[in-house]
């Protein structure tokens, strides 16, 4: 008898040390499959793409110039004053970069999960429950990449970008919307029905008023910069208003550090639920 | 590889238990290669809990399972790279064309693009869909979901083909052109295995089959011999006024055996006619009597005491 593999089949690949700890079998290599498989299914949805795009650009025109006129100037994170669009344009940036992620990977992996079934579609392949967190988490970091870029070139338009370390701005976008992702879909993975998603708008959106996006922190009380201090988009408008301004100190590490670890919980969750989800 | 049993599906004492129900209470199975094996049963019986194991998407709580002489507890991946899988439900991806749903899924097996291009003009050929293949999925009928969902499953070649009610849902011109293709893929030596609670289909297509209920397998055979063991030749169908309607125990001693249904009885003997003709000599009038072949329904009649589709 002949060997019964199919010709131009790859045999699975080795699995890297730091995924190790996920589930066993489940993964692949190949969640770059279900990228493509977005960025396909993408030609036909392209107006989200535009919407996404112009939601912070007009929270900037409507709060950075138009109240932005009445405010005037303020300390910026150096101490050196800014314009009001300038200290807000990078929580608007942090802001969208949470917003695309969450959004993608809480309502969009939802409704594959529980009603379009494509992830058991998937699993009927080879791919496993990491190949499937993976592509959608990294598809959600591509959208938010996107994004991420349409508004620092809308930034740069308007003058706001003042340093060029401006530029790490990007990156970093991308890692805020990487474990906003990675949380979503373990988040999701707990998800009973569509009710339990007025928790998510729940946490987002007084992160999104609260959590520095429109006024520095010695607003609050001291107790109340505790709290304010903990919260995920707080670390991710430091890291992008110290960029944006040219303000870079080593303590910026720290927030980047917090989405690290953000990104390494929410994979590993979101690969063991998927795997008690759908391999039962 | 002197070692590779023809066996391409084989378990022993297979267990499934979700919390405390226990959907699969210990089976035995082997399916050959090259035949088309069926699980035929009624909902609840442990057949999509079966399937699921053996296409490695479950894991067996108890008992010894191989399929293509690998473990799905270990080897999962490599097992499914091989298998092709048509589930209960269509999970077609609504956000991708007839021919994407082909394309994009053979590359979750690691198919070269070309390959894929390839493989999918083809299959839309074999399920009747080239005219189709740039439209989206959503407006498709029934029928022709389930027939992009068959090709989608062939889109690796697969040695081994697992569908879970294929034609359930579907009107009776639709399920003939469904069977039509499955008796074509048998031809091309694809093993096949079914599950199903229609008895013509079980009837149609499968070489050999199980009938399962409530967890366990209760017979095996092919269609024929399972008839042959458990039913008679002909079976006499009488339905009658509830008023003249009569006790079972006034039909037995004309036939061998009598089933007792809400609305019929069931007369099994081996000349229907012969039974029919006592049946006026003893001055019974049904409203209706239709002499009939033996089916697979009413083996599983006689083994479970209930109907298959209520």
């Amino acid at each position: 008898m002949t060997s019964p593999t199919t010709p131009g089949m790859p045999a699975p690949p080795q699995v890297p040390p730091i995924l190790r700890m996920l589930p066993a079998g489940g993964y692949a290599g190949r969640s770059r499959m279900l990228l493509l498989r977005s960025a396909t299914a993408s030609r036909r949805t392209w107006m989200a793409f535009v919407s996404g795009f112009f939601e912070p650009v007009f929270y900037l025109i409507a709060m950075g110039q138009g109240l932005g006129s009445l405010v005037g100037e303020l300390p910026g994170p150096g101490g050196e004053m800014i314009s009001y669009a300038a200290f807000i344009a990078p929580g608007l940036l942090a802001a969208s970069a949470m917003n695309g992620a969450v959004f993608d990977s809480t309502y969009n992996v939802f409704f594959k999960l529980k009603y379009a079934r494509l992830y058991d579609a998937m699993l009927a392949t080879p791919l496993g429950p990491v190949d499937i967190a993976l592509g959608e988490i990294g598809w959600a970091l591509i959208r938010g990449g996107l994004y991420a870029t349409g508004f620092l070139s809308v930034m740069a338009a308007f003058g706001l970008l003042t340093s060029p370390w401006a530029l790490l701005a990007l990156p970093a976008a991308l890692v805020v919307a990487f474990a906003f992702a990675a949380i979503g879909m373990a988040a999701t993975s707990f998800m009973r029905s569509w009710q339990d998603f007025d928790l998510v708008t729940l946490a987002i959106l007084p992160m999104f008023l609260f959590a520095t996006t429109f006024y520095p922190l010695s607003v609050y009380p001291r107790w109340l910069q505790l709290v304010v201090g903990c919260l995920p988009l707080f670390h991710a408008v430091e890291l992008m208003r110290a960029l944006t301004t040219g303000a870079v100190h080593l303590g910026l590490l720290g927030h980047l550090a917090y989405f690290l670890v953000m990104i390494a919980l929410g994979i590993t969750v979101a690969a063991r639920r998927l795997d008690v989800l759908l391999l039962k | 590889m002197p070692n590779v049993s023809d066996a391409l599906v084989q378990a022993r004492g297979l267990r499934k238990r979700f919390g405390s129900f226990e959907a699969v209470r210990g089976i035995d199975v082997d399916v050959a290669r090259g035949e088309v094996f069926g699980f035929l049963g009624p909902n609840g019986a442990g057949k999509s809990s079966t399937m699921r194991m053996i296409a490695c998407v479950s894991p067996r709580t108890e008992g010894s399972l191989q399929v293509l002489g690998m473990d799905p507890g270990s080897d999962g991946p490599r097992i499914r790279a091989r298998i092709g899988v048509v589930p209960q439900l269509d999970n077609l991806d609504a956000e991708l064309s007839v021919r994407e749903n082909l394309e994009i899924y053979g590359r979750y097996f690691g198919l070269s693009r070309r390959h894929v291009r390839a493989k999918a003009a083809e299959l839309l050929e074999f399920a009747q869909l080239a005219e189709r293949a740039g439209d989206p999925v959503e407006p498709l009928s029934g029928g022709m979901k389930r027939r992009l969902t068959i090709a989608r499953s062939l889109v690796n070649d697969p040695e081994l083909l697992l569908l879970d009610e294929p034609t359930t849902g579907l009107d009776p011109q639709a399920r003939h052109l469904l069977w039509d293709r499955l008796y074509r893929l048998k031809r091309d030596g694809v093993t096949q295995i079914i599950t199903t609670h229609y008895m013509d289909e079980a009837e149609q297509l499968c070489d050999r089959l199980v009938v399962m209920d409530g967890g366990v397998i209760v017979a095996e055979g092919s269609p024929t011999e399972l008839i042959e063991r458990y039913s008679t030749r002909e079976v006499l169908e009488l339905r009658f006024t509830p008023e003249a309607r009569p006790e079972a125990g006034v039909l037995e001693p004309l036939v061998d055996r009598v089933e007792e249904l809400p609305d019929r009885f069931l007369l099994y003997t081996a000349d229907g006619e012969r039974a029919q003709a006592e049946l006026a000599r003893a001055g019974l009038t049904p409203l209706s009597a239709l002499v009939r072949r033996s089916s697979l329904e009413d083996v599983f009649l006689r083994l479970t005491g209930r109907t298959l589709v209520d």
